[in-house]
């Protein structure tokens, strides 16, 4: 059984960064795969690289990570408008982030349209997550 | 104390007296066995006549930073370019012992591997701050959408560090050059192969272009 964890950006938005990276790392080291609203910040991202390596033990191997947010290039000026006051009044909750254990998340592959998540065990279905 | 808060200031408005620009560090990063270390024996051997890194088809060879001091280089106009080769250990999110196993080492000698490796990562990432410029080799035989390759472009970029991105392994039939352009349009994109030495006479002028 995969269990998910979804965060919403309200639970987060209030952390500090070492709160809100560590809140995450947390819920992966349960073997759950996280599913937060939003993205992290790029110093929160190497933050929670530097945590994981730090944490790494015969139990824990680490984690899968994955962003799929909206692609900027395909949106229209009046989209990129919405979505820049969007930002600044309800923060940067725009797309989804997935961290999973390494020991459960084979890999995640990433484009800018989707997400395949590969469990480690074959016989899970193949979870695909696609931008609206 | 003084000292440092006066660089921290000089730092912040971009006037830093203390640095001299002889000294510009060139790093080199990447998720592992991109080809970091080929790359710097291959700029070492051309310019200097020596190798620099161990190099390994195992994971995690390089764990720990590797520097060269005083690499010159010259173009095609005769113009050089002096600067510290900083060879980086490979970032990853997840280390598996066992996955060091899997490739023919023994338990304890695998366990250390692990250990050093993710030591190794974090000190990648705690120097991305001393960098002046970057080069991310990526193998281009590989899915170039991964986070770690996104991740170490987007803390670069928030540092305004300037990147190359090397896209290495083109020898290789299974490189897709066009995967890794289409993945960051914004960067330049050169093809090389640290290996053999392909297109590194163009990845040399490029680099005059990235420490400008």
């Amino acid at each position: 059984m995969v269990t998910f964890k979804f965060v919403p950006y309200h639970e987060v938005e209030g952390l500090s960064s070492a709160k809100r990276v560590n809140k995450l790392l947390r819920i992966v080291k349960e073997d759950k795969i996280v599913i937060m609203e939003g993205r992290l910040k790029r110093q929160e991202e190497a933050d929670l690289i530097e945590i994981t390596m730090e944490e790494i033990s015969p139990k824990f191997k680490g984690i899968e990570l994955s962003v799929i947010c909206p692609d900027k290039d395909k949106q229209d000026a009046l989209q990129r408008i919405k979505g820049t006051f969007a930002d600044v009044l309800l923060g940067d909750r725009q797309g989804l982030t997935i961290i999973g254990p390494a020991s459960i998340v084979k890999k995640i592959e990433s484009n800018p349209d989707q997400i395949e998540l590969f469990t480690k065990d074959s016989r899970l279905s193949k979870k695909v997550f696609r931008r609206r | 104390m003084v000292t440092s808060f006066l660089k921290s200031f000089f730092k912040k408005l971009s006037l830093n007296p203390f640095s001299k620009k002889s000294h510009i560090k060139l790093g080199l990063y990447g998720p592992p066995n991109g080809g970091k270390s080929t790359l710097a024996n291959r700029i070492c051997m051309d310019w200097l006549g020596e190798e620099m890194s161990a190099v390994s088809h195992i994971a995690h060879e390089t764990r720990e930073i590797k520097i060269k001091e005083q690499v010159s280089i010259k173009n095609k106009k005769g113009k050089e370019l002096t600067f510290s080769l900083v060879d980086t250990p490979g970032i990853s999110t997840k280390i598996d012992y066992e996955d060091f196993i899997k490739k023919g080492l023994k338990k304890p000698e695998a366990k250390k591997r692990a250990k050093e490796a993710t030591k190794g990562v974090i000190d990648s990432i705690k120097w991305l701050d001393d960098m002046d410029s970057v080069v991310v080799v990526l193998d281009a035989t590989k899915d170039p959408y991964s986070q770690v390759n996104i991740t170490i472009i987007g803390n670069l970029q928030a540092r305004n560090i300037p990147v190359l991105i090397a896209a290495n392994k083109v020898d290789l039939k299974k490189s897709n050059i066009e995967a890794v352009k289409a993945a960051f349009p914004q960067y330049k994109v050169l093809g090389i192969s640290a290996k053999y030495g392909k297109q590194i006479e163009d990845f040399y002028e490029q680099l005059f272009a990235l420490a400008k």
